[in-house]
């Protein structure tokens, strides 16, 4: 199994460049202002899909909480523009103006301390990566230590974007409560709200997309990567040669974590707010959808999977809001029943050999079918 | 003093939310059942447990409807009825289910979990376009309503009837598991299923049996919710997180467990709802659940199993 991904890199590279060209060429030159703007909303999601890819697909840590990553890398960006925001010449009709309107609605009179260092854009930065990796590490270390794993850890992580929900949503006045943080601004003195801003966001998501792609794929192609392939074949037999396998699961979950938080950051500048139905059960698990379909096992094919199911969701729900949770929910039962590597393995399974077998055209010896993956 | 109560005060506080937490308890046990014979025994990961449960709600409330219109003076007794008519409609649907969705799955867990997530987005909309996207409550026959008083407390008669419920199917279900031929089989399938197939146990049959026995439990679970609260399409996944924290918590392979750790969450819940709010209560229940799972991963119980 591990060779079908490793032997077919120039698949791998022939997949990355056309997706690089559909992003940073095809669309902008054919969607208008708004729907490249939903099309970069979609890659934030893709971000979480890529992580997942490198932790569910590759190490074999299922997390259906990577809402919880997303939301706080979204969060930290959305606490810095909205300290922006509320600057005290645009807040003055507040009782205590100078911080964000919901503390003012909440009838709370000074910044509380953790928000204090948002105020700058560095710390912010650092922020976004940092704090969901810690998280991601106090969890994950914990978990894998004890040898927590499988469908354990599913179940924990998702308790555990239950609990950030709730504390989000209970805690209305320092977080925003149900409806988030809203009314966005500006980054650094630079308007993100005109068409212009949010092509440029379009174009920075893109490459950071693209790096992510990048950077999963030489982790994943490198010895660390068959290792990964090892622990979630057999992760004994790794053990028993001698290996640490918490630290290396440990180590895949906080990269995944951090590309879903740059996703999150993302998604708040490109859409100008962030709230808790971002961090929930619902989209983790969506998030998973997106990976599964665009195939658990392929970076380019969970960035393909996310944009086309999120593009399916948009179509549908503009014309037929009822079908969508059927369409979604079929959908996924048939991809996990019949496809469960997703349409790149389709791809590189089913449709590959069969062009490969029309190129050749020999009548000896039956074509070999690769055997299906071990989960 | 503590807190600024007397122990007196204290006292009652701890009798009343001691009861409010013996409501919470048999919902969760209710809840818990049915998953805890699913995943438990059969090692799979149901996230459309929830709907199942509303399936039998809304079964419910089909029932009540119905005996309203047509039989008004047997009304007091359509309770009893409807809760037949959940079990074995979300029973059937739970074979269905596993015949074309979950044997297939068997050898991929994690894959199962994701399947029937796919199945409970398509409940949720189907419950939705049948019944309409609002809330729905049935009307309860009359002797369940009111309270009785002992001492210095009520207690409502709805919360009793449902642990009075809880502890009658919590019953039967020990008794299905531990007294009958069924029950020793399904144990011989989880201690170890190659072995059983050899001594001629239908695996296959014991499977599908054991899980729509899971789904016809949620389904009267269901029934009983609509006694103390309303039901909508999407109220299945309110309860999923809890339910299956109980089930893990609780030791995955043991009744007792998930009675144990069903008592112990609901009650540290509903007596710290009493101090902070409601979201604190729940945050903090969580949270210290998943602190001891850390601790303690195979949960309260354990059951040794040879793999």
């Amino acid at each position: 199994m591990s060779n079908s991904i490793f032997g077919k890199r120039s698949y791998d590279m022939i997949a990355f460049v056309l997706l690089a060209a559909l992003i940073l060429v095809v669309l902008p030159l054919t969607l208008d202002a708004f729907r490249l703007n939903l099309v970069g909303k979609y890659l934030t999601y893709s971000f979480v899909a890529l992580g997942l890819v490198l932790c569910w697909g590759y190490t074999g840590i299922l997390s259906l909480g990577q809402g919880v990553f997303f939301g706080l890398g979204g969060y930290c960006m959305a606490m810095f523009l909205k300290l922006e925001a509320s600057s005290v010449a645009n807040t003055k009709i507040q009782s205590t103006p100078g911080i964000p309107d919901f503390m003012d609605w909440n009838q709370i009179t000074a910044l509380p301390t953790y928000w204090i260092p948002f105020q700058s854009l560095t710390f912010t930065l650092v922020a976004v990566i940092l704090v969901p990796c810690f998280m991601a590490f106090v969890l994950s270390y914990a978990m894998f230590k004890r040898r927590v794993g499988g469908v354990y850890f599913a179940i924990i992580t998702q308790a555990l974007s239950a609990v950030m929900t709730i504390l989000i949503i209970g805690q209305q006045g320092y977080t925003g409560g149900v409806n988030g943080i809203t009314d966005l601004r500006t980054l650094n003195g630079w308007d993100i709200r005109p068409d212009s801003s949010k092509i440029i966001l379009y174009f920075v998501c893109c490459a950071l997309l693209l790096g992510c792609i990048l950077l999963g794929r030489f982790v994943l192609t490198s010895k660390l990567g068959r290792i990964l392939v090892a622990i979630r074949d057999k992760e004994d037999r790794v053990r028993f040669s001698g290996y640490d396998v918490a630290n290396f699961k440990v180590f895949i979950f906080c990269l995944a974590s951090i590309f879903a938080a740059i996703g999150g950051a993302m998604f708040t500048l490109q859409v100008g707010f962030m709230s808790p139905s971002f961090v929930g059960i619902v989209p983790s698990i969506e998030m998973v959808i997106f990976c599964a379909v665009g195939g658990r096992h392929s970076l380019v094919g969970a960035v393909a999977g996310a944009l086309l199911i999120n593009y399916g969701k948009t179509l549908f729900s503009e014309s037929f809001p009822e079908l969508w949770l059927f369409a979604m929910g079929g959908l996924f039962i048939a991809v996990v029943l019949a496809f469960p590597r997703g349409l790149a393995g389709l791809l590189t399974d089913q449709v590959m050999p069969w062009v490969t077998r029309l190129r050749i055209r020999k009548s000896g010896g039956s074509p070999s079918v690769s055997p299906s993956p071990a989960e | 003093m503590l807190f600024g109560y007397s122990f007196g005060d204290l006292g009652s506080i701890l009798v009343m939310q001691g009861f409010a937490g013996l409501i919470l308890f048999s919902v969760f046990v209710l809840m818990a059942l049915g998953l805890a014979i699913i995943f438990g025994q059969m090692g799979v990961i149901n996230m459309a447990h929830g709907e199942f449960m509303i399936l039998g709600a809304y079964m419910t409330f089909l029932c009540s409807n119905l005996f309203q219109t047509y039989l008004p003076g047997l009304f007091g007794l359509y309770f009893f009825v409807a809760m037949a008519i959940a079990f074995v409609v979300a029973g059937a649907l739970g074979l269905a289910t596993e015949w074309l969705l979950i044997r297939h799955l068997y050898a991929r867990p994690l894959d199962t979990l994701l399947a029937t997530w796919g199945l409970s987005l398509i409940m949720q909309q189907a419950f939705r376009s049948i019944f309409g996207a609002r809330e729905v409550g049935v009307e309860l026959p009359s002797w369940m309503m009111g309270s009785l008083t002992f001492g210095s407390i009520d207690v409502q008669i709805n919360g009793l009837f449902v642990m009075g419920l809880t502890l009658i199917i919590t019953g039967v279900v020990a008794l299905l598991m531990f007294r009958s031929r069924w029950g020793l089989q399904v144990r011989a399938v989880v201690t170890n299923r190659t072995m059983s197939g050899a001594v001629g146990i239908d695996t296959r049959r014991i499977d599908r049996l054991t899980f729509g026995l899971g789904c016809g439990i949620a389904g009267v679970a269901g029934s009983a919710f609509t006694m103390i609260g309303s039901t909508s399409p999407s109220a299945g996944q309110l309860y999923i997180v809890d339910t299956f924290l109980v089930v893990v918590f609780g030791g995955a392979q043991s009744l007792l467990g998930t009675i144990a750790s069903a008592f112990t969450i609901s009650q540290s819940q509903s007596t710290l709802e009493f101090f902070t709010s409601g979201s604190n209560a729940k945050v903090t229940t969580l949270l210290i659940v998943i602190g001891l799972l850390m601790l303690r991963p195979q949960g309260l119980f354990v059951l040794k199993v040879r793999k």
